[in-house]
């Protein structure tokens, strides 16, 4: 905890004293060779902070593998895991090519041209590395460890952006509230092995070189926002929100009068370069001059050229009448051209529309009403007002702080960091696994509002204790601390008074570095493969079902086993119990999704027709009734009624319900009670004694007794239950003999 | 000692051989000059590990003197024999002192079809007359036939066992009796060859009298047995030494349950509620015995760790408890990898002459278990040269090299490979090697001079002046 506030703390005497130095050093003119010493001084200062909060940004997440083991976390990481594994074991070109027959059985995936392969590529470089170097690591320890390590390297971007926009103090800042920011680190514990770990890295990078391109006009820096871009594009789908938000900066310095040649330069480089090599991507493809979603950034591109054309045009004509004309020929002609390119792309179909996602961006309610898969994912939902709390803490009351800031020193680097900040927010609030979008801008913000406030406070204090103690010093310090310090110095408690609001940000930032390793350790670390209780003496209970049944399902099947479960297990089934699965988390492929949520909300021997057309020989449940774990298929079974029904029109969600009310007790719905989901979650659970002075067949989830207790199966047989219930695997008899 | 003649006459034979399908008319061979007074066979069922104590009174009926005696056993029981071993006995009652005697595998030429003999050497020499009394114990596995060969979660066990009543001898044998010794009283059926009978879990087939060499009466034994048949498939164990006072061992161990197939469903509401009734063939409590001073220990499988496990030390040694992930019912298989560091000054000593060697136990750490195919990798540290092993009994050797952490020409690897491995084979076993002590600095000293390498070069970057514009 001490370690963890420290980052904060130690920041302003650098600068300020620097600062001070330089003011003494003026006045009384000391040798050269100390004023590079205390330079060196700062520079080591600064080096010193940085590199702890290097490491604290790495060890703070490393929560997990002490509560829990070094292990992979969640669904999405297990993909991520066993395509790394294939790929350290098969080398790139296989990899690439990689048809896999494992998953949407009896579709398969092209791995490949499905997948952003810049994680797997960066872990699997990682490894071989190391193992070039001796260090004989296993690849989990790499994949898991890959989160955090980048994590880190984001807290040295974020200083060298926060450099570029304001100065190094905030950027020393900015560096150590995002080491610890929860809204960062519930995406990137260690053993979070997913996307996002390397793209946030990724997104600020691209960010940052190219802010530092447009401040520099230097080809260079876009050149390397280039291909920090096509680091992104490689790592994670987001990437559609920064072609999307340059584009828009860029048009937001055209309108506000701040174009420049160095903006021209570092968007035509970086759009240009990114493009061509994002296209390099086989799942990005020609969508950059394809997809409706980055037709913004052609558009701005052409613009710019309009632009500098027009620029050039009047630089030529001195006329000004003659040069109004031609603006208004020239731009009434680009707009109609641009109009009919744009229309007779998307009357062809060579422009493809928005997607649903992007939709449901704009629109928070879209997802509900159109695509239920997307809007039953938890992350999807609009985020709450508590989550925003959660993640940032102090930095929702800094962040407007900093805008303020920002707004009193407008410059282009200033524009962009305000940008980023209100779009991402936008984001933020639409859906809550965005929130991670928004926390390098809200920490780059914050920071800056923590730096110019510490800044000007300790200045006060100095300038006062200086006064003090040289009695009237020359004017050089009183000069320093700005007219309004001159004003103040009247004021008796302004020194104190200053004292008091640096304790008062002291302590806020201490808090908030509570708050982190709070949240840390309590909420972000758990791997939710693993469940950890508390038993009624206190002590931790463990229940490790999935993994006993993933388990069972790798070593006690045949190898060529189809497994059917619904799509939040398809990954987990496949890495961990290595078979064949129908459906997983790559949501590709809704119909199929559909089936295997209509064969779950049909009678059994409808399911059965489905399971048999599908091959399929285990259908997997997850079942929290005997230990209250909520999250399992009961819960979500209505969206697979909605997605099934979706597809197919039998299936109806009214079929399920009473009065709309979803209940699984005696009161439930008949269909509800004899569909294949509850026969296969409550098969002789009836006979189970789960809390003492409840009835048998208590189902402590949802806290009632359940209504069928008398389950009987025809097609299918229990093979294998878990511990603890949570997971249960049954097996689909093959059919009977006709004669 | 007095001179081994083989005696060179020829003794026309005409006797019932084994499976009455061979008759071989002659043969040079001094087995006849010997005759069992008594034997006496005790099998013990009661787990998959089947132990036969054999003892036999033998007298020297020839003229000169005797100092080997064979062991005869049907193809069956060869294939799975997992080890043979013999001791004299002195002394009676409690006084009785034993005296290891050397078994080796052997060739008679007058042994029926398929019959594998092992040679006793005696203490000393019978001469004409005399008698000496010996100690065999010899180890089955894999020996007891699941019948039914699929059973549902709550049916018990049964299985088939094969011998014969009469003991498989090279020589006429007087007086003979086997005890069977079942886990249970529940036994369904067994051949009767009189005089046979049956006492609570006690079958007493003799005593028979006179019976010529290489006789044989096969029987059947169909009984109960719930013990866990638990068979690692295979095993494999990594020694690694490293002079800075570790050894690591890394067990990686492929477990299956051998007994009868299971059948159907597996109910957990049976299996948590009614424990005594269902799966009573099933396991889930593994116990690995683990030297004393154990450190480190860990417990995991290709998807992580285990966590139900549970150890417990003493200073004379240490036992680890531990579950798979889930009962192993017949048929069902597991994998698991159990690690655990030891402290070098108990396994690492000097030999006289200046070489190193560890001593170290082969085998396997879980009690009754059968290893099929045990591979025992000893890492020897980065610079070791010259290595032998010294075990006593017959193992494949070969050598292999190892990169680990900061390897740079590899690490020397001895492995030794052993099929059928049973707890018996729990004996120390040495490695020597020469060492060089110096090679123990050799991967701190690259490490400091990595780091003191990055030092320098910050050091000059921030003094040079890279920039092309001045």
């Amino acid at each position: 905890m001490a370690a963890s506030s420290k980052p904060g703390s130690p920041r302003p005497p650098p600068s300020s004293s620097s600062s001070m130095a330089q003011d003494l050093f003026n006045n009384f003119s000391f040798s050269k060779t100390l004023k590079l010493k205390t330079k060196q001084q700062e520079l080591l200062i600064r080096v010193t902070v940085l590199t702890l909060i290097y490491i604290l940004a790495f060890i703070t997440r490393l929560f997990s593998v002490l509560r829990y083991e070094s292990m992979i976390h969640e669904f999405d990481p297990y993909f991520n895991y066993r395509t790394t594994l294939y790929l350290t074991k098969n080398g790139f070109a296989e990899f690439w090519n990689w048809f896999d027959s494992e998953s949407w059985y009896p579709l398969g995936r092209i791995i490949g041209g499905t997948l952003y392969p810049g994680l797997m590529l960066t872990a699997a470089a990682l490894y071989w590395v190391l193992r070039f170097l001796r260090f004989a690591v296993h690849i989990r320890e790499v994949c898991v460890l890959t989160a955090p390590f980048f994590a880190s390297n984001t807290t040295l971007v974020a200083y060298f952006f926060g450099k570029e926009i304001w100065d190094s103090g905030a950027g020393i800042v900015a560096a150590a509230l995002i080491a610890i920011c929860p809204g960062y680190i519930s995406r990137s514990v260690a053993g979070s092995y997913d996307n996002e770990g390397v793209a946030i890295f990724a997104l600020l990078l691209t960010f940052y070189l190219f802010v530092k391109a447009v401040n520099t006009g230097s080809l260079a820096w876009a050149l390397a926002s280039a291909f920090g871009y096509f680091y992104m594009v490689s790592a994670w789908g987001g990437y559609v929100f920064i072609i999307n938000l340059v584009p828009l900066y860029v048009l937001v310095l055209l309108v506000t009068g701040r174009y420049s040649l160095r903006l021209y330069v570092a968007y035509n480089c970086m759009y240009v370069v990114g493009m061509l090599l994002a296209m390099q991507i086989r799942f990005v493809g020609f969508q950059h001059v394809q997809s409706g979603e980055h037709m913004a950034a052609m558009g701005v591109f052409f613009l710019l050229q309009v632009f500098f054309f027009l620029d050039w045009v009047r630089h030529l004509l001195s006329d000004a009448k003659l040069f109004e004309a031609f603006l208004r020929i020239t731009v009434t002609g680009a707009v109609s051209v641009g109009a009919i390119a744009l229309g007779v792309g998307t009357a062809s179909g060579y422009i493809s529309p928005w997607t649903g996602r992007f939709y449901s961006l704009l629109d928070p309610t879209y997802a509900k009403d159109h695509i239920p898969i997307i809007a039953s994912v938890s992350e999807h939902q609009p985020t709450a007002w508590s989550s925003f709390m959660f993640d940032f803490h102090i930095l929702l009351i800094l962040f407007p702080a900093g805008l303020y800031f920002c707004f009193k020193r407008l410059s282009d680097a200033t524009i962009f960091i305000v940008m980023y900040g209100l779009t991402s927010m936008y984001f933020a609030g639409v859906m809550v696994r965005l929130i991670l979008v928004a926390t390098p801008a809200v920490c780059l913000i914050s920071a800056i509002a923590v730096s110019a406030t510490v800044k000007n406070l300790t200045r006060l204090v100095r300038s006062q204790s200086q006064a003090v103690q040289s009695g009237s010093s020359k004017g050089a310090s009183t000069a320093k601390s700005s007219s309004k310090g001159v004003i103040d110095n009247s004021q008796p408690f302004q020194r104190n008074g200053a004292i008091l609001l640096l304790l008062g940000a002291f302590y806020l930032l201490t808090r908030y570095a509570i708050h982190c390793t709070w949240v840390t350790s309590e909420a972000y670390s758990s791997p939710s493969i693993v469940l950890a209780a508390r038993g009624a003496h206190g002590n931790r209970v463990i229940f490790d079902d999935y993994r006993e049944a993933y388990f069972w399902l790798r070593q006690n099947t045949p190898p060529d086993a189809k497994v059917m479960s619904w799509w939040d297990y398809g990954y987990q089934i496949t890495a961990m119990g290595n078979r064949t699965v129908i459906v997983d988390n790559n949501t590709w492929n809704n119909t199929h999704i559909a089936t295997v949520g209509r064969a779950m909300s049909s009678y059994e021997d409808e399911a059965y027709e489905i399971m048999r057309s599908l091959d399929v020989d285990y259908v997997l449940v997850v079942f929290g009734g005997v230990t209250g774990y909520s999250s399992d298929d009961i819960n979500k079974f209505l969206w697979m009624v909605r997605i099934g029904g979706g597809v197919f029109p039998v299936i109806k969600e009214p079929d399920y319900l009473v009065n709309g009310e979803y209940r699984v007790d005696k009161g439930a719905a008949p269909k509800m009670l004899n569909c294949l989901m509850y026969k296969l979650s409550y098969y002789r659970f009836g006979e189970l004694t789960t809390e003492y002075g409840k009835p048998p067949g208590f189902d402590r989830a949802r806290g009632v007794e359940i209504g069928n207790k008398d389950i009987k199966l025809e097609y299918l047989e229990e093979a294998f239950t878990t511990q603890n219930w949570i997971v249960r695997i049954y097996k689909v008899k093959p059919p009977k003999n006709r004669w | 000692m007095p001179m081994e003649e083989q005696p060179h006459f020829r003794v026309p034979l005409s006797l019932l051989l084994f499976l009455s399908l061979f008759l071989l008319p002659t043969s040079f061979s001094s087995t006849h000059d010997l005759q069992i007074l008594n034997a006496e066979r005790r099998i013990d069922l009661t787990s998959h590990i089947i132990k036969v104590y054999l003892t036999l009174k033998v007298e020297n009926l020839g003229t000169s003197p005797a100092s080997e005696v064979h062991l005869a056993f049907s193809p069956a029981e060869a294939e799975h024999l997992a080890i043979v071993k013999a001791a004299a006995t002195s002394g009676k009652r409690k006084k009785k002192t034993y005296i290891p005697l050397d078994v080796k595998s052997a060739e008679l030429p007058d042994g029926p079809n398929g019959t594998k003999f092992f040679t006793v050497t005696l203490l000393t020499s019978l001469n004409k007359g005399e008698t000496a009394t010996l100690e065999v114990l010899y180890i089955l596995t894999h020996s007891l036939e699941p019948f039914p060969v699929e059973i549902t979660q709550s049916e018990s066990q049964l299985v088939y066992f094969r011998d014969s009543a009469i003991l498989l001898s090279p020589y006429h044998v007087k007086e003979q009796t086997t005890f069977i010794k079942t886990p249970s009283t529940r036994v369904e059926s067994f051949t009767v060859v009189d005089p046979a009978k049956r006492a609570g879990t006690e079958l007493k087939y003799g005593p028979y009298e006179d019976q010529p060499p290489y006789s044989y009466s096969p029987v059947l034994v169909h009984f109960e047995n719930n013990n866990p048949f638990a068979v690692v498939e295979e095993l494999e164990r990594e020694i690694e030494i490293s002079h800075w006072g570790n050894v690591q061992v890394t067990e990686r161990y492929r477990l299956v349950h051998a007994g009868a197939r299971h059948k159907g469903a597996f109910s957990r509401v049976e299996y948590q509620t009614r424990p005594d009734a269902t799966g009573v063939s099933s396991f889930k409590h593994l116990l690995a015995k683990l030297p004393p001073k154990v450190h480190s220990v860990y417990y995991r499988d290709e998807i992580g760790n285990v966590s139900t496990s549970n150890l417990r030390t003493d200073y004379r040694k240490s036992e680890l408890e531990f579950q798979p992930r889930y009962p192993l019912f017949g048929g069902w298989k597991s994998t698991f990898v159990i690690g655990y560091g030891l402290p070098l000054q108990d396994f690492l000593f000097e030999s006289p002459d200046g070489r190193r060697y560890l001593n170290f136990t082969f085998g396997c750490p879980l009690t009754q278990t059968v290893v099929d195919k045990l591979i025992l990798k000893v890492v020897l540290p980065e610079g070791s040269k010259d290595p032998t092993a010294v075990i006593p009994f017959q193992v494949d050797q070969h050598l292999e090299i190892k990169y680990s952490y900061l390897d740079v020409i590899g690490r020397t690897v001895v492995v030794l490979e052993k099929s059928n491995v049973v707890p018996e084979h729990n004996v120390p076993f040495q490695v020597y090697y020469t060492f060089n002590p110096i090679f123990m600095l050799a991967e701190p000293l690259m490490l400091s001079i990595a780091i003191f390498l990055f030092f320098v070069a910050s050091v000059s970057y921030l003094h040079a002046d890279l920039s092309i514009r001045k």
